[in-house]
């Protein structure tokens, strides 16, 4: 490893708020791209689902 | 204006958007393990184990976000414009829908990759903003990428929208280019000194393999990302599709 | 004598098939103008605009001549951009309210051709102002006199490369009913290359440098955007009608 020890890898010889700013922007950015997509289709799917039951319950009705 | 040159059948498959569903819900798997194993590598190794630069010590190893960040939102773009043209050509809903979901990932990368340009400068140049070819041009295709989410989300009929939005990114297309070497010239007009963000060719390979991993991780997770998206919009749109229906019972 | 009595004056009596194009041309561009003079009021807006962005600078910054002699390229420039955005919004608009536009798609006339004739008229009542009215604005900023040919042979050039692409932006939002501020969004980018070699001209010839290469450079993007343009805006308008 180019750094000796961890506290040397988190403070990057002074330049550590700058570059683990970076990193975690990064990441932010990446879980949001993955979350959202998942969180968009989770939706879909219980709003769908409640939307088929209210069909399926609204013909069980029509046929009695 | 709209040619159909004869294209052969599998071409007109890809306009399926069940068939989209069913390859990219079996691509997903790969792409996300590949990501996630060259992402992971390629941080640790740029952060850990790669020299620091010479001049610019450790601050350097923003790189590692900040050119893949530039070079996939580059190429987002560039996705974006093509996959609309085929949508003006010839009228693929699947085209559309990618289209439609680069957008807002096209303009996280390009926040991105201006946030981690802006904070490298800080310990480089001694600013958080300079106006440099390199990041001028960022914000340009930042400024790209809002007005075709902006006006896409201004048209109410999905696939008005979806066309428009298609002329305006290929004018864009076509535009950048010029825009690139405008700004550039300019920024040798204005800047006393020319300060070289990246990419020297002298670069050790411990430093650009990493480099390198990194960016074919980050197109394997726009990959992923930009599949999850299609995914959850061909859904949305095929609500009405009896195959969408059976999913939604399976769930 | 309303909209469609010039419509139909225009046109001769012959078929549309003899309809030379550049007969087809002139009819287009002598109804946007005579529409244009009907509201003479409408013109001055743009052109007032222009002026107060000039004097906004010297109030809000310094007026400083060493100052402003120095920004003053820049300012003439950005404040006719801004000027030429501001009336881009009500370029399709009329025709499209009435179903004029719609007419015009369905017509046999080349739509291209059509467009031509309206971003052409356009840029005779705002853009072409603008560069007449610029040499005032360039003493009001002083600017230094060899600038002052520059300044208005890189307008000549450039207000017709900006009235094509805000063209562009128009013809995509002249369906959307608060179609302005979104145009300036979508067009902003595409106009910072002209922007750069406008100013860039002027500024060159303040130094003493020659602008021959600079007034090439925007001979070249109005050309090109004098060939584009028109598909685009004739794209952008079928969409916006179909809607």
């Amino acid at each position: 490893m180019y750094f000796s020890s961890f506290a040397e890898l988190v403070a990057m010889e002074g330049h550590g708020p700058y570059v683990w700013t970076c990193y975690a922007i990064a990441l932010t950015v990446i879980l949001f791209n993955l979350i959202s997509p998942i969180l968009k289709r989770r939706h879909f799917f219980t709003v769908q689902g409640r939307i088929l039951r209210r069909e399926r319950q609204q013909k069980q009705q029509q046929q009695l | 204006m709209a040619k159909s040159w004869k294209m052969p059948k599998w071409f007109y498959q890809l306009g399926s958007p069940r068939w989209f569903y069913d390859i990219s819900g079996r691509l997903l798997p790969w792409f996300s393990v590949a990501a996630g194993v060259l992402l992971i590598a390629g941080a640790v190794w740029g952060l850990a184990f790669a020299p620091a630069d010479y001049q610019q010590g450790n601050s350097f190893r923003i790189i590692y976000i900040h050119v893949p960040s530039a070079v996939l939102a580059q190429s987002c773009y560039m996705l974006m414009a093509v996959a609309g043209a085929i949508n003006l050509i010839w009228k693929m809903k699947v085209a559309d829908m990618i289209a439609t979901c680069c957008a807002p990932i096209g303009i996280s990368l390009a926040i991105l990759a201006l946030a981690t340009g802006a904070i490298w400068g800080k310990p480089t140049w001694g600013a958080w903003w300079v106006w440099d070819a390199r990041l001028t041009s960022m914000l340009i295709l930042l400024f790209l990428f809002i007005g075709v989410y902006a006006l896409h989300s201004a048209i109410e009929d999905e696939v008005t929208a979806g066309k428009a939005a298609a002329v305006l990114s290929l004018v864009g297309l076509v535009n950048i280019p010029i825009i690139k070497y405008s700004v550039e010239w300019w920024n040798t007009l204005h800047q006393a000194s020319t300060f070289k963000v990246t990419e020297k060719p002298t670069m050790p390979p411990e430093m650009y393999l990493p480099l390198i991993l990194m960016v074919v991780g980050f197109y394997c997770f726009f990959a992923v990302t930009l599949m999850m998206r299609t995914r959850a919009e061909v859904l949305r749109r095929e609500k009405r599709a009896g195959w969408v229906r059976e999913l939604v019972e399976a769930n | 004598m309303t909209k469609e009595a010039v419509v139909q004056g225009g046109e001769p009596q012959e078929s549309s098939a003899e309809l030379s194009l550049s007969r087809v041309f002139l009819i287009a561009l002598r109804r946007d103008l005579l529409l244009a003079y009907r509201r003479r009021s409408d013109l001055v807006n743009p052109l007032v605009f222009f002026i107060m962005v000039a004097t906004l600078f010297p109030l809000g910054v310094s007026p400083e001549p060493v100052f402003l002699s120095e920004v003053a390229a820049g300012v003439v420039w950005v404040a006719a951009l801004l000027a030429t955005l501001l009336s881009m919004d009500s370029l399709f608009r009329s025709d499209f309210d009435d179903g004029t536009l719609e007419q015009l798609l369905v017509s046999p006339q080349p739509m291209a051709l059509l467009v031509v004739a309206k971003v052409c008229s356009h840029w005779l009542i705002s853009g072409f102002p603008l560069t007449v009215l610029a040499p005032l604005l360039g003493v009001m900023l002083f600017l230094p006199s060899e600038g002052m040919t520059a300044l208005v042979l890189s307008l000549l050039l450039g207000t017709p490369t900006l009235s094509l692409i805000g063209a562009i932006g128009a013809g995509l939002t002249v369906g959307l009913r608060k179609g302005g501020v979104l145009i300036t969004v979508l067009v902003m980018p595409l106009y910072i290359p002209v922007l750069i070699f406008g100013t860039g001209a002027v500024q060159a010839a303040v130094a003493g440098l020659p602008i021959g290469g600079y007034l090439a450079i925007l001979g070249a993007i109005l050309a090109l955007g004098f060939v584009l343009a028109p598909l685009a805006i004739a794209a952008a308008l079928r969409i916006s009608v179909s809607n």
